[in-house]
């Protein structure tokens, strides 16, 4: 979303019942999908625009079927090419919103070309990756963010396929914004999915979603209530990394190594900390490597949350809009000097 | 001889212009008039064959004769210099009449180097004329090309039912040069010049549409610009004083054009102009997204330099994210086209089906070249007519029209476009690398002139009124375009089946079942509003019907003109619809004895018309990724009628 622009309309300010469409959402009862959709329709009306000014575009999976529950416009498209639709849509039309609903096999398999180019081009495109570490829809294969050794239908024997780092690809392939939620944070969900909709330029939204059905628990290790505190850290601008219960725990860096630290002892201050600077590329690097697993890793880090990094780049349209004017500088071009072009010569 | 004719005059070597003389008076050499003819500008890929071709034309279109030009490169960007497969070609045939083709066979060939004179030799009409360049005829460029040890065509009998003019163009551009103030490389490279000046002298052709080509591209009084053009006028002064023509003499061919404006397109050019002449008359802007291939990227290379027009091209990562592009452009309300080749086709299919199923307009450019996979990515083929017909998965059907020449690509282009935003539907749109890349001069189109089109943009929606309806059908069948932005149409479709009207996600069997036969309708129904097909050339009744569709159009209509010029009982009608086929196509076919379809391919236009009117046209099918030459065709033609 560009700049929060109120329209001229005389309408009433709109809620979040307004962006509810008439269809019921057919997710299994307790999917995380819910609380997403929720989150989003809490969201819209921070937008400053209109219903009709707003597109969802999603791609083919339980995540995708996202737009048909959105009273705004939406293309529930075909399997892995959500972002160039949505990039077409964004390119011929830059004055809209364009939100990309995608799940994890959407955005990463099937449109994994499609999801690194996207980013490096930076089209002005809200994406809302909805990371099961699962492929839901077709009943449980493993994704491309499946744990290593997960047993399941594809995998009996468990996976052995590397799972892909979201974060990490993001930065890689010249991503100018990425966070990272979880679907049962309601409120941080919506705070985060309002940073992702001011952001000029792709804003990818990692989101970790529970499926109950096929992969329920995915992530418990570090987001179940024991777990939590002491396996999550919520980044926040200019503040330090602490984390833990009593915000007992701290990450410091070691030239670049970060490791986590003792704050209880009282000789390391939170001074000495990490300070989080989302517009830090390398440091979001390393935030992207805080990926370990708890329960196969010792002395492992906590995994992150909030807004890792978030660059000015121009968007794409924006470049493109730019060298049209250029060219039109002297006046649009007319149909008959289409016709005629520059070559064109006189038999007389 | 027209009165625009310049002629150019030269005492030693100045050169004067003199506007409006006849161009005899000034030679000591004989002119002969001449209907048409066929030069073949043939070299190694580093002697500029191309721009040698393409300036031959230029001067022959302002000239004012017909043209029809057809380039021939190696597809190795590199090849190996001095190799039959690093020879470049450029054909071009010009007349006083209306010219269909580049010509089945060329009168005249410039071989720069042995390669060149090998790779082509076939093709030259015996008693042909041969232009050598003696330098490119050395020991290394026999060696090169594969001449067996102490073989030299131009010493020995290989070329005695031809006239060989061997001239030492590379000793002459040197001398003509000497004090340029270029280095011998820079030298060596004018040599092309010389040989374009010579066949400018040859066929009494003004060289200062070069001149001015040459000012402007490197500056006037520029030291490369003043080379060049000195070299032009080396060569035409050498054909003017040495006595190697004097037996020939010169040719002239005098203007076939009309007055008026003109300008020369290729087929890749002529689509991008289309699809931005019908946005624009449709009040739309074009997206185009494209992923390069040969021969179809001269689409996306012309259409990227549209800006002033409003055009967005975007260059996608792959063939599928430029369909998809398009299809998000259109969903946007844009006029959105993809163009691309077999390879890039084979990857569209998917979203192809995604945008039958959305009802949306969309206009898809296939330059067919040879397959199947790689194939002959250089080289023209007719073979994809199946699979625009029935690529695609489920019952899909999209329609497809078809263009038989350089500048009908604009027009099939036009068209395309005005039924894809009439009737919502994606289109398929055949061209080939033949008529990609070939040329040929366009009388400039004007504005009023092309047909209206008209979009279904749907208006703002009141709260009071009925409920918005994405999936409500006219009398056509064709739904309404709601685009985003619009106050009160806010919609959600996509991919899944939907419910009749309201678009709404059904899985209800006899849903489906509507919606498929809905789908089928509605594309049959645009034979409503297509012109009937017509007879290009012959009676209405006869005995042989030539039913031809694409780039064969030149050579059929120069086989059954011949025909037509001896007797022969033969018509020939030319398809711009394959699906759905004109309406009278079945009558029309039904008044002749036998249907004879040339193809490209395997016979697949055959298929279709077997299929959809139950009897067995004559199958002629060449897949040699060569076109067809006119005289393949009658001869074939003349066999059936003997048959008969
Ligand atoms: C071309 C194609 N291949 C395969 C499928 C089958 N398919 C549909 S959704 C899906 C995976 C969905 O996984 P994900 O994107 O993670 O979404 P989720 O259901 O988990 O939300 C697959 C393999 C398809 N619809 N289209
Ligand atoms: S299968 Fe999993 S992801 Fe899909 S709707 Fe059910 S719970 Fe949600
Ligand atoms: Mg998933």
């Amino acid at each position: 979303m560009t700049d929060i622009d109120i329209t001229q309309d005389a309408r009433p300010a709109l809620t979040a019942k307004d962006f509810a469409s008439d269809q019921e959402p057919k997710w299994c009862p307790g999917c995380g999908d819910h609380a997403v959709l929720q989150q989003l329709k809490n969201v819209m009306p921070d937008l400053g625009m209109p219903p009709e000014e707003i597109v969802f575009i999603s791609g083919i999976g339980c995540s995708s079927r996202l737009p048909y529950y959105m009273a705004t416009y939406g293309v529930h498209g075909i399997h892995g090419r959500a972002l160039p639709m949505a990039s077409g849509l964004k390119t011929a039309r830059p004055e809209l919103s364009v939100w990309v609903a995608t799940g994890d096999g959407d955005a990463l398999s099937i449109g994994g070309n499609h999801f690194i180019h996207t980013l490096r081009r930076n089209l002005d495109l809200n994406v809302v990756l909805f990371n099961n570490e699962i492929y839901g829809l077709t009943k449980g294969q493993y994704s491309p963010t499946t744990k290593l050794g997960l047993r399941t239908v594809t995998s009996p024997n468990g996976v052995i396929d590397h799972p892909f780092n979201t974060a990490a690809l993001t930065l890689g392939s010249g991503g100018t914004f990425f966070a990272r939620a979880m679907d049962r944070d309601g409120k941080y969900l919506r705070s985060v999915l309002h940073r992702a909709a001011q952001h000029k330029g792709t804003s990818l939204v990692e989101i970790y979603q529970n499926c109950p059905i096929f992969n329920n628990s995915a992530f418990e290790a570090f987001a179940g209530q024991e777990n939590k505190d002491e396996r999550t850290l919520y980044v926040e601008q200019d503040m330090p990394l602490v984390f833990g219960k009593f915000r007992q725990k701290g990450i410091r860096l070691d030239g670049s190594t970060p490791v986590v630290v003792d704050l209880s002892k009282g000789d390391i201050s939170e001074n000495d900390l990490w300070i989080h600077n989302e517009r830090d590329i390398f440091k979001a690097n390393l935030l992207a490597r805080f990926f370990d697993d708890p329960l196969t890793v010792e002395n492992f880090l906590p995994r992150p949350f909030g807004v890792f990094y978030v660059e000015d780049r121009m968007a794409y349209e924006d470049a493109l809009t730019a060298q049209i004017e250029l060219a039109q500088k002297s006046g649009e071009g007319t149909l008959e000097e289409l016709l005629k072009g520059d070559s064109a010569y006189n038999i007389k | 001889m027209g009165v625009y004719r310049r002629f150019h005059f030269f005492v030693k070597q100045t050169i004067f212009f003199v506007m409006s003389e006849p161009i005899s008076s000034t030679s000591k050499h004989t002119v002969t008039q001449k209907s048409s003819v066929s030069v073949l500008f043939a070299g190694d890929s580093g002697d500029g064959m191309q721009l040698t071709g393409t300036q031959f034309a230029n001067t022959v279109a302002v000239y004012g004769a017909d043209l029809n030009t057809f380039p021939n490169f190696p597809s190795e960007i590199r090849a190996p210099a001095g190799t039959i497969s690093g020879v470049s070609g450029f054909q071009l045939q010009f007349g006083s009449k209306p010219v269909y083709t580049p010509g089945a066979r060329f009168d005249v060939m410039v071989a720069m180097n042995a390669a060149a004179l090998k790779a082509n030799l076939k093709d030259l009409h015996r008693g042909g004329i041969i232009i050598a360049c003696v330098e490119g005829f050395d020991e290394k460029n026999l060696k090169l090309s594969g001449y067996p040890e102490g073989a030299n065509p131009l010493e020995d009998e290989t070329l005695s039912n031809y006239i060989v003019f061997q001239i030492p163009v590379l000793q002459l551009t040197r001398e003509a040069l000497r004090e340029s103030g270029l280095s011998t490389k820079e030298i060596d490279r004018c040599k092309n010049m010389f040989v374009l000046g010579v066949l400018y002298w040859l066929y009494s052709l003004p060289i200062d549409v070069t001149t001015e080509m040459l000012n402007t591209k490197f500056g006037k009084n520029s030291t490369i610009a003043e080379a060049n053009i000195k070299a032009i006028k080396a060569g035409y002064f050498f054909g003017d004083e040495t006595e190697m023509f004097a037996n020939l003499g010169r040719f002239d061919i005098s203007p076939a054009k009309q007055h008026g404006t003109y300008r020369r397109v290729t087929g890749n050019e002529a689509c991008a102009i289309g699809l931005t002449a019908a946005a624009m008359k449709a009040g739309l802007k074009l997206f185009l997204g494209s992923y390069p291939i040969t021969p179809a990227t001269e689409i996306l290379q012309t259409l990227a330099k549209f800006k002033k027009f409003g055009v967005k091209t975007f260059q996608a990562e792959d063939e599928i994210a430029g369909v998809i592009t398009s299809i998000g452009a259109a969903y946007g309300g844009a006029l959105a086209a993809t163009n691309t080749s077999g390879p890039g086709l084979a990857l569209k299919t998917e979203a192809l089906g995604l945008a039958v199923i959305l009802e949306l307009p969309l206009v898809v450019i296939n330059v067919q070249r040879g397959g199947p996979s790689t194939g002959l990515p250089t080289k023209p083929e007719q073979s994809d007519l199946m699979m625009a017909m029935y690529g695609r998965h489920g019952d899909a059907p999209m329609p497809i029209v078809s263009a038989s020449s350089p500048v009908d690509c604009f027009y099939a282009t036009y068209e395309a476009a005005r039924i894809a935003v009439e009737h919502m539907t994606p289109v398929m749109c055949l061209t080939d690398g033949y008529l990609a890349l070939s040329s040929e001069p366009w009388k400039v189109e004007t504005g009023e002139n092309l047909p209206e089109i008209k979009t279904g943009i749907m208006p703002e929606r009141q709260a009071d009124e009925p409920p918005f309806l994405p999936y409500k059908r006219d009398e056509r069948h064709v739904r309404p375009w709601a685009i985003p932005g619009t106050k009160g149409l806010e919609h959600r479709i996509g991919g899944l089946e939907k419910q009749h009207e309201t678009g709404n996600v059904s899985h209800d069997p006899d849903n489906h079942e509507l919606m498929t036969r809905l789908r089928a309708e509605k594309i049959e129904k645009i034979a409503e509003s297509i012109p009937l097909q017509k007879i290009d050339n012959g009676p209405e009744k006869g005995e042989v019907l030539v039913l031809g569709w694409g780039s064969s159009y030149g050579a059929i209509k120069t086989a059954v003109e011949n025909a037509l010029g001896q007797g022969l009982s033969v018509s020939h009608a030319h398809l711009r619809y394959l699906n759905p086929f004109p309406k009278n196509l079945g009558e029309l076919m039904a008044n002749f004895k036998k249907v004879l379809i040339p193809e490209n391919n395997n016979g697949q236009l055959v298929h279709l018309i077997r299929d959809k009117y139950l009897f067995a046209p004559v199958s002629f099918t060449k897949v040699k990724g060569l076109p067809f030459n006119e005289m393949e065709i009658l001869e074939k033609i003349t066999d059936i009628i003997k048959e008969l």
